[in-house]
C-alpha cells in the first residue's frame, strides 16, 4: 500500500512538471523493478527489527515460562532457555497448595471473584452508559464530567474511609467491599468504552423503536445491549483480568488464607519457601497467568479494539 | 445528527404542544436518573462520600480503635519533616517523570515501525500488547526479581556484553532502572492507542509534503506529531496518572519494605504501610491528599498547556 502511494506521489510530481511526457515503457519498468527491489529490502530491513523488538519483549515471558521446567540450580543466571532436564517437580511442589489450602481453593476464589467482577461490571457500566449516551436527561453533562473525573482521580483518596466503613460493617474478610464497587459502575474506565462505543450506533434505531411505542427499558434491552456485544465482551475481557491480577483490594480486605485469590497466596508462597527456591515460585507464577494468557490469545482482537477506541475522540 | 433533530422537532410540534412535551420530558428525567441509579450511588457512595470523608480524617488523628481526634494542620506538617514520605514523594517523582517519557516514546517509537501496511502487522501488535495485561501482575513481579538479582539472568547478559552490574535488587542504585525497563516492557497499550491515531492520518498529506519535497524528519515534526497531538495528549496524562499508582511490582520486589534504602519506598507503598499497617489513616488520608492535589494540578497543566501544543483537526488555529 505504501509503495502504490509513493508510485502515485512520484508520478503526480512528474505530471505537475511541464515538458517531459509520460516516460517509455522501459522506463516505467525499470522503475517498477526499482521499487519492487527497494520494498524488497525495506521488508526484510522491517522484519529483522520488528523481530529483534518481539525478542526482546518475549524474552522474559519465555524465561519465565521455561524456567517453571528447570530446576532451581538451573533457574538463576541461566540465559538459556531450554531446560536441559525438563521436569514438572516445580508444578508438584506449586501445586500442594499452602499451609492446608489447596491451591484449586486459591484458583476457585479468584474465579469467583472474577466472575463477580464480570457480572457487575457489564450490567452497572451498561445500564450508566445507556443514560449518558442515549437519555436527554438535565444534569447529565455534569454527571458525565464528573464520571469523567473520577477515571482521573487517584483511587488511594477513598480506600481509607472505604475500609473504615467496610470494617465498621463487618465486612473485612468477606469478598463484599471488593465486588461492590463492581456493581456500582464505580471503574469509570468501563462506562467510558460503553458510551464511546453505543455513540457509535446509529440514533435512526431508537428513533424508530420510540416511533413504535418502545420506551427506554425496551430499547436498551431490545436493541442496544444485543448491538453492544463487542463492547460487552471487550469489558468482560478486561473486568476478568484486572479482577484476577488485582493485588491490592485482597491484601487491603481478605485475612484468611481459604478466602486468598491468587495473587494474594503467591505473595504468600514467596514468603514461605525458601528464597532460594526459585523453580516452584516461578511455576505458581506461570500457573496463576494461564488463564490470562488463554483470554489473551481468544480474544486479543477484542482487547487490541478496545484499547484503541480509547484514545480516539478522548 | 441533524435529520433526528428536525424529525424529533416535528414529531413534537404535530401533537399538541407544551403539555405533552412536558410530560415527555419528565419521562425523559425520570428515565435518565433511573437508569444511572447504580451509577450515582456508586458516585456519593464509594467516591465523592469517601473523598469528603478522608479530607475530614487528614485533619485527625485516627487508629481505627479510639474516635478521630482533630489536630488541624499537624498531619501536613509532619509529612514534611518525614524523611520516608520525603523519600517516598522522591522515588514516586522520579518514576514517573523518567518512565512515563521513555516508555511513550518507545511506544510512538513502534507504533510508527508498525504503521504501514507490511504483513503480520497484527501479530506484531498483539504480542506487543500483552505485557501491558500481566505487568503488573504479582506473577510478573517475581520474575523480575528472579532476572534482576545478583548472578540473575540480567547481570550475566551484561558480563556478556562487558559490563559488571551486579544484582539489581539489592543496589539502591539500581532498582530505579528495573522498575522502569518494567514499565517501559508495558508500552504496548499506548502503541496501540498510537497505532490507531497513526492509522486517522489522511495519506494525503504524506503525499502532498513529498510533492513538496519534504523529507521523513520534516513529515514527522509537521504533520505526524501536530496530527498526533490529541492522542500524545490523551496517552501522556492516562499513564502519567497510572504511573502514580503503581503498587504490587513494588511490594513484591522489595518484600513489601520499600528497600534496599527506600530506593524502592513508593508513595502508595508508604501510604499502604502507615494506614494499614501502622493504623495511622489521619496520616495516611492527609498523604492521599497531597496525592490527589499533585495529580489535580498536573492535570490542570496538562490540560491548560494543551492549547499550545494540542491540535484538533477541523478546528481554527
Amino acid at each position: 500500500m505504501s509503495i502504490d502511494h509513493a508510485v502515485v506521489g512520484t508520478a503526480g510530481g512528474l505530471q505537475a512538471e511541464p515538458g517531459p511526457g509520460l516516460p517509455s515503457h522501459e522506463q516505467s519498468r525499470a522503475l517498477r523493478r526499482r521499487t519492487r527491489t527497494r520494498s524488497r529490502a525495506g521488508s526484510v530491513l522491517f522484519h529483522t527489527f520488528v523481530l529483534a523488538v518481539t525478542a526482546v519483549i518475549l524474552y522474559p515471558a519465555l524465561w519465565m515460562l521455561m524456567s517453571a521446567f528447570k530446576p532451581t540450580s538451573e533457574i538463576v543466571g541461566n540465559v538459556s532457555l531450554w531446560p536441559e532436564s525438563p521436569s514438572f517437580a516445580n508444578f508438584a511442589t506449586a501445586l500442594d497448595g499452602i499451609g492446608g489450602v489447596s491451591f484449586w481453593t486459591f484458583v476457585w476464589n479468584s474465579t469467583l471473584l472474577a466472575a463477580g467482577s464480570v457480572i457487575g461490571i457489564v450490567l452497572s457500566a451498561s445500564v450508566s452508559a445507556y443514560a449518558f449516551a442515549r437519555i436527554d436527561f438535565p444534569g447529565r453533562k455534569v454527571w458525565f464530567a464528573l464520571m469523567i473525573a473520577t477515571l482521573l482521580l487517584p483511587f488511594h483518596v477513598v480506600i481509607i474511609p472505604q475500609y473504615i466503613v467496610f470494617n465498621s460493617l463487618g465486612l473485612v474478610n468477606t469478598y463484599v467491599p471488593l465486588l461492590l464497587g463492581k456493581f456500582l459502575a464505580a471503574e469509570a474506565f468501563f462506562v467510558f468504552l460503553m458510551v464511546q462505543f453505543m455513540r457509535n450506533l446509529p440514533r435512526e434505531l431508537d428513533e424508530a423503536a420510540r416511533i413504535d411505542g418502545a420506551g427506554h427499558l425496551r430499547i436498551f434491552t431490545a436493541i442496544m445491549l444485543p448491538l453492544m456485544k463487542p463492547a460487552i465482551v471487550t469489558s468482560s475481557i478486561f473486568a476478568f483480568i484486572w479482577s484476577w491480577n488485582d493485588f491490592f483490594g485482597p491484601l487491603l480486605y481478605l485475612k484468611s488464607p481459604d478466602l486468598y485469590p491468587l495473587p494474594i497466596a503467591l505473595r504468600i508462597f514467596v514468603d514461605q519457601t525458601s528464597t532460594s527456591d526459585y523453580g516452584a515460585q516461578i511455576a505458581m507464577a506461570v500457573l496463576a497467568l494461564v488463564p490470562v494468557l488463554l483470554f489473551f490469545l481468544v480474544f486479543q482482537r477484542y482487547l487490541v479494539a478496545g484499547v484503541a477506541t480509547q484514545g480516539l475522540k478522548g | 445528527m441533524a435529520l433526528t433533530t428536525t424529525v424529533t422537532r416535528t414529531g413534537g410540534s404535530a401533537v399538541p404542544p407544551s403539555a405533552a412535551r412536558r410530560r415527555r420530558r419528565a419521562a425523559e428525567t425520570r428515565a435518565g436518573y433511573t437508569f444511572l441509579t447504580p451509577w450515582l450511588i456508586g458516585f456519593f457512595g464509594l467516591t465523592a462520600g469517601p473523598m469528603l470523608a478522608s479530607l475530614y480524617l487528614a485533619f485527625t488523628d485516627y487508629n481505627l480503635f479510639a474516635p478521630p481526634e482533630l489536630v488541624g494542620f499537624d498531619n501536613f506538617r509532619m509529612l514534611f519533616e518525614d524523611p520516608r514520605f520525603l523519600q517516598s514523594a522522591k522515588v514516586t517523582g522520579t518514576y514517573v517523570l523518567l518512565g512515563t517519557p521513555i516508555k511513550l516514546v518507545a511506544a510512538l517509537a513502534v507504533a510508527m515501525l508498525l504503521n504501514n501496511s507490511r504483513r503480520g502487522q497484527g501479530l506484531y501488535r498483539s504480542v506487543f500488547y500483552a505485557p501491558s495485561l500481566i505487568g503488573a501482575s504479582v506473577s510478573i513481579a517475581i520474575v523480575w526479581k528472579a532476572m534482576f538479582i545478583d548472578r540473575g539472568v540480567v547481570d550475566r547478559i551484561g558480563q556478556g556484553i562487558g559490563i559488571d552490574w551486579g544484582g539489581w535488587v539489592g543496589d539502591p542504585g539500581k532498582t530505579m532502572p528495573m522498575f522502569i525497563l518494567l514499565t517501559v516492557w508495558q508500552f504496548g497499550a499506548p502503541m496501540v492507542i498510537f497505532l490507531a491515531g497513526l492509522k486517522q492520518v489522511p495519506t494525503e498529506l504524506y503525499e502532498a509534503a513529498a510533492v513538496d519535497g519534504a523529507g521523513p524528519v520534516r513529515k514527522f515534526f509537521r504533520i505526524t506529531l501536530p496530527m498526533l497531538s490529541p492522542v500524545i495528549f490523551f496517552n501522556l496524562l492516562l499513564e502519567t496518572i497510572h504511573s502514580f499508582q503503581i503498587f504490587a511490582s513494588a511490594f513484591i520486589i522489595s518484600d513489601g519494605t520499600g528497600g534496599p534504602a527506600g530506593s524502592t519506598l513508593f508513595y502508595t507503598l508508604y501510604l499502604y504501610m502507615r494506614g494499614f499497617q501502622d493504623f495511622r489513616m489521619g496520616y495516611a488520608s492527609a498523604m492521599a491528599w497531597v496525592l490527589v492535589v499533585v495529580v489535580g494540578l498536573l492535570t490542570l497543566l496538562f490540560f491548560r498547556s494543551s492549547r499550545f501544543w494540542v491540535h484538533y483537526s477541523g478546528e481554527a488555529k
